[in-house]
């Protein structure tokens, strides 16, 4: 290993001392203490006792925050998601989930040609991010740099991708036990590629965007049926057809919550309505068109909250010089990075996603962004703590510091979201860890472990 | 920056129209279509038409415009577009995909629907692409640009399924599937030849008979107070279903006169009705069996031999149904020709001598009544909802401008307004497009991959 080590078991009591502490629940603490115990923030104030044999950190100049929370990742699966089965009907569950490195989606053969949503085409619905993490996962130190202590990671393979879980960023731990939530919800998506690619042409159904959409009402219409037979199955199953298991409805039934895709004010219209059609909790991704004034009463309307992407719309790179741009897409361009701003005044809950970017440099540059666009620090804050811990009901656990939370933190030299800010340490689950050195951007350039490891 | 923004926010605001109210459109050249041409006057309130004579009561704080003697006709409804619709029109990866359905990808935001507008249409029926046999779900939308995809649907429309027949359904020469799938790589889909279309079509029938029956049957169960488990919702037969029920009419894109003829003997076997056949260029050689079977038939005025299939059209077919007794109308399928439907009614006149009202019937009260909704739009008549078109010259003619389009009696279109918009909206761009262009200065070239 070459950077970023953790410093040390550790005593079991670490104190950070004389700090400036920002809660993000409370008031900013001038200077005070947070008492850091089995990986649990046991005591935060003015006046705390530093708890004798404590490994004390001196403060004095600093900034603790609560640790960073992604609020839609893919960091903790390594390589690709499992890919697609079109036949998934029959078979137990897990059973054909695929070692977490195995090599991209593009060499492996292609899914049976689907005739219809009966096929179950591009879901892996039982698929649950908690069993496909790999503490070796490369970006997980990268992220870490940046301050991010917690990601909802996801699989984004598919059009019922699987249910995402949310995942302390401890390196050397088991998988099992930078587990905090297993189950945060199905990811959907109506397109052939997900967050991270995939897929391919002439594959059969569906291909439009209506045929995703009736796919996915198929999905449920189904899974209600399933349900109703299966309940009659178990209450007398004398003289009555055994129902078939089916793990892709066994997966859509056991989502607490359903992610769809929106960026535009015109698909946050429609996948709400979606939402309600089929009678899930929601979760919309994406949202590039938050800023326009269109968006809020959309939104408002529906009272879901949302994920917005820090991937700001951007002008095209070597663009074709005769294409006539749109004063939409310049708009999205110019006006972009003031979607926070929008959602905060509409009162609609948001939490920010860094959408691939890994770098903790480009992350910092895109936050900045939002806050030079009318976002207080305050609520930029917020929008990648509290709010994301809040969203997934995990606000008791993390999200700001406070007694009794889990000891997720970032202990800075500056503004967290300024450029020349250093993190010195981000403590996961109580456990300190340095920053590895600047990566490039895009976070390229990164070292192995073990020469021909896979990415 | 905030400045720049709302600037540009009002020139998009300004696109949304203003609200409907009491109107009263005076010295107008009125082509009712169903009652006549007259000059006179058009009040119409909440949307809704109060009276047409050669003088109405004006009522208290009515707004009043004055049509300069300019020529108003009922708004134009078009049986046959694509616009307005997200993510493809089409599909195709199955031979029979009517579980889709056009209201769940409207995309009220398609500048289409404004140029379309701007070409006199206040209806259009939206439809599913050819690519299969059994086409997805459809919808009728009003033109009103700047309201949601709920706002756009014609409520009370009945909606649609596409059915396609011929080349398009059995896809020669198409590597996606048919004679034309050759490469290994990919799978041929069913059918490739005329003869497969048929069968896929009754293939379905077999099939959303005998689910209808299971839902019969479960329905008869729960009349009698038992509580048996329903049976899986189908979507793809649901629709179907819904077709043998009469609650979904069936606009089926076809050209040939046998194929014509095999789809109404389908339809008759399984006791359903064609409502409407698109194109159906060689509709006049099987006029009277489609008389008899009560399709209504919708086509070009003169746009043939794109394609093998549509080789043996003439301009006069819309003439020859028409005066065998078909409701004939004048469709677009395409964004363009959609903003000049006007023009293409005149042209039955040329070809077939159909007189001036009949011609601009094919595009407003008979599209009407091919959809079901005659009873609310097609023609200017008290009661009917006030879609209404001012055009400056003859609506028939080449030379004809639109100048406003009302829908449910607000202003939708606006020439005047049009134009000056226009300009603002070019500046707005042009200073956006300077401004990203200057705040970012030091953009480094796009780095290439290594190797």
């Amino acid at each position: 290993m070459l950077c970023g080590l953790v410093l040390a078991e550790g005593p079991p009591v670490t104190a950070i001392h004389n700090a400036r502490i920002v809660t993000v629940s409370g008031p900013v603490i001038a200077k005070g203490t947070v008492v850091i115990h089995n990986g649990l923030i046991e005591a935060v104030g003015e006046n705390v006792a530093i708890p004798a044999g404590a490994w004390v950190i001196d403060g004095e100049g600093m900034t603790v925050y609560p640790g960073l929370i992604d609020a839609l990742s893919t960091v903790g699966i390594p390589g690709e998601a499992p890919a697609a089965a079109a036949a998934g009907r029959g078979g137990g569950r897990g059973q054909t989930t695929t070692p977490a490195t195995t090599a991209p989606a593009a060499t492996q053969p292609a899914a049976p040609r689907s005739m219809g949503p009966e096929d179950r085409p591009q879901t892996t619905s039982w698929v649950l991010a908690a069993d496909e993490i790999s503490p070796s996962d490369h970006r997980i130190e990268t992220v870490r740099s940046g301050g991010i202590t917690t990601t909802a990671t996801y699989p984004t393979h598919g059009i019922f991708a699987g249910q995402g879980s949310l995942i302390d960023l401890a390196g050397d731990e088991k998988a099992g036990e930078m587990v905090v939530a297993p189950s945060l919800g199905q990811y959907i998506s109506v397109t052939r590629t997900g967050l991270g690619g995939g897929g391919g042409f002439g594959s059969g159904f569906p291909g439009a965007l209506m045929g995703y959409i009736a796919y996915i009402r198929q999905i449920y219409l189904d899974a209600d049926h399933y349900k109703l037979v299966k309940d009659a199955y178990a209450k007398d199953p004398r003289g009555m057809e055994r129902p078939q298991y089916d793990r892709a409805l066994e997966g859509v039934i056991e989502s607490k919550r359903i992610l769809l895709p929106a960026n535009r004010v015109v698909e946050m219209d429609r996948m709400l309505r979606l939402a309600v059609d089929l009678k899930q909790p929601v979760i919309l991704y994406g949202m590039r068109e938050a800023y326009r004034a269109e968006a809020a009463p959309v939104l408002k309307k529906y009272s879901s909250p949302v994920l917005l992407s820090l991937k700001w719309a951007e002008e095209p790179r070597d663009p074709d010089p005769e294409a006539d741009q749109t004063l939409r897409s310049l708009l999205n361009i110019d006006q972009g990075p003031a979607a926070a701003t929008m959602l905060k005044k509409a009162g609609v809950p948001f939490a920010f996603y860094t959408d691939g970017i890994d770098a903790p440099r480009d992350l910092n540059r895109a936050v900045k962004r939002a806050i030079d666009a009318g976002l207080s620090r305050e609520d930029a804050l917020r929008a990648f703590t509290l709010s994301p811990a809040e969203i997934y009901g995990v606000a008791d656990r993390l999200g700001s510091i406070e007694k009794g939370k889990i000891a997720n933190l970032v202990l800075t030299k500056g503004d967290i979201f300024d450029s020349n800010t250093r993190i010195d340490t981000v403590f996961v689950d109580g456990k300190p860890y340095k920053p590895a050195a600047e990566t490039p951007p895009g976070g390229r350039g990164q070292t192995t472990e073990e020469p021909g490891e896979i990415r | 920056m905030r400045k720049l923004l709302s600037i540009a926010l009002a020139a998009l605001a300004a696109l949304v129209p203003m609200a409907a109210q009491t109107i009263v459109i005076e010295n107008a050249t009125i082509m009712t279509v169903t009652k006549g041409t007259l000059k006179g006057a058009v009040a119409m309130k909440d949307g809704k038409i109060t009276e047409v004579g050669e003088k109405v009561m004006v009522p208290q704080g009515a707004t009043i415009i004055d049509a300069g003697g300019e020529y108003l006709i009922p708004g134009i409804i078009d049986c046959h577009s694509h616009i307005a619709v997200d993510g493809g029109v089409n599909e195709g990866s199955v031979s029979v995909s009517s579980m889709v359905d056009i209201k769940d990808v409207i995309n009220p935001e398609d500048i289409s629907i404004y140029r379309a507008l701007a070409g006199g249409v206040t209806t259009a029926n939206i439809l599913h692409g050819s690519a299969n046999a059994i086409g997805g779900k459809t919808i009728v939308l009003k033109m009103r640009w700047g309201k949601d995809a709920q706002g756009l649907i014609f409520e009370g429309a009945l909606p649609g399924i596409k059915f396609a027949l011929g080349e398009n359904p059995k896809r020669a020469g198409n590597p996606q599937g048919g004679r034309g799938a050759a490469a290994a790589a990919v799978s041929a889909r069913y059918p490739a030849t005329r003869m497969g279309v048929e069968d896929v079509i009754r293939e379905a029938f077999n099939q959303a008979k005998a689910y209808k029956a299971e839902w019969d049957a479960y329905d008869a169960k729960v009349a009698h107070g038992e509580h048996p488990i329903p049976p899986r919702k189908d979507l793809k037969l649901e629709a179907l279903k819904e077709v043998l029920e009469g609650k979904r009419y069936v606009h089926a894109h076809c050209y040939r006169s046998d194929e014509i003829l095999m789809l109404l003997r389908v339809a008759d076997d399984y006791g359903f009705k064609i409502r409407t056949l698109q194109h159906v260029l060689e509709g006049y050689k099987v006029a009277p069996e489609i008389l008899a079977h009560g399709a209504g038939a919708s086509t070009f005025s003169d746009w043939w031999a794109y394609k093998i299939e549509a080789i043996d059209a003439i301009p006069y077919n819309a003439a020859l149904m028409q005066k065998k007794g078909i409701v004939v109308s004048m469709n677009s399928d395409d964004a363009e020709l959609m903003r000049h439907l006007n023009t293409e009614a005149g042209k039955a006149m040329k070809y077939g001598g159909v007189s001036e009202n009949d011609a601009l019937a094919m595009v407003t009260i008979n599209p009407a009544k091919q959809l079901g909704i005659d009873n609310r739009v097609g023609s200017i008549e008290v009661g009917k909802d006030a879609d209404l078109v001012l055009y400056d010259k003859h609506p028939l003619s080449d030379y004809a401008k639109v100048e406003k389009v009302l829908i449910d009696g607000t202003v939708y279109f606006d020439r005047d307004k049009a134009v000056s918009e226009a300009k603002a909206t070019a500046a707005e761009k042009q200073k956006l497009l300077d401004k990203i262009k200057q705040s970012q200065p030091r953009q480094q070239p796009a780095r290439r991959p290594n190797g």
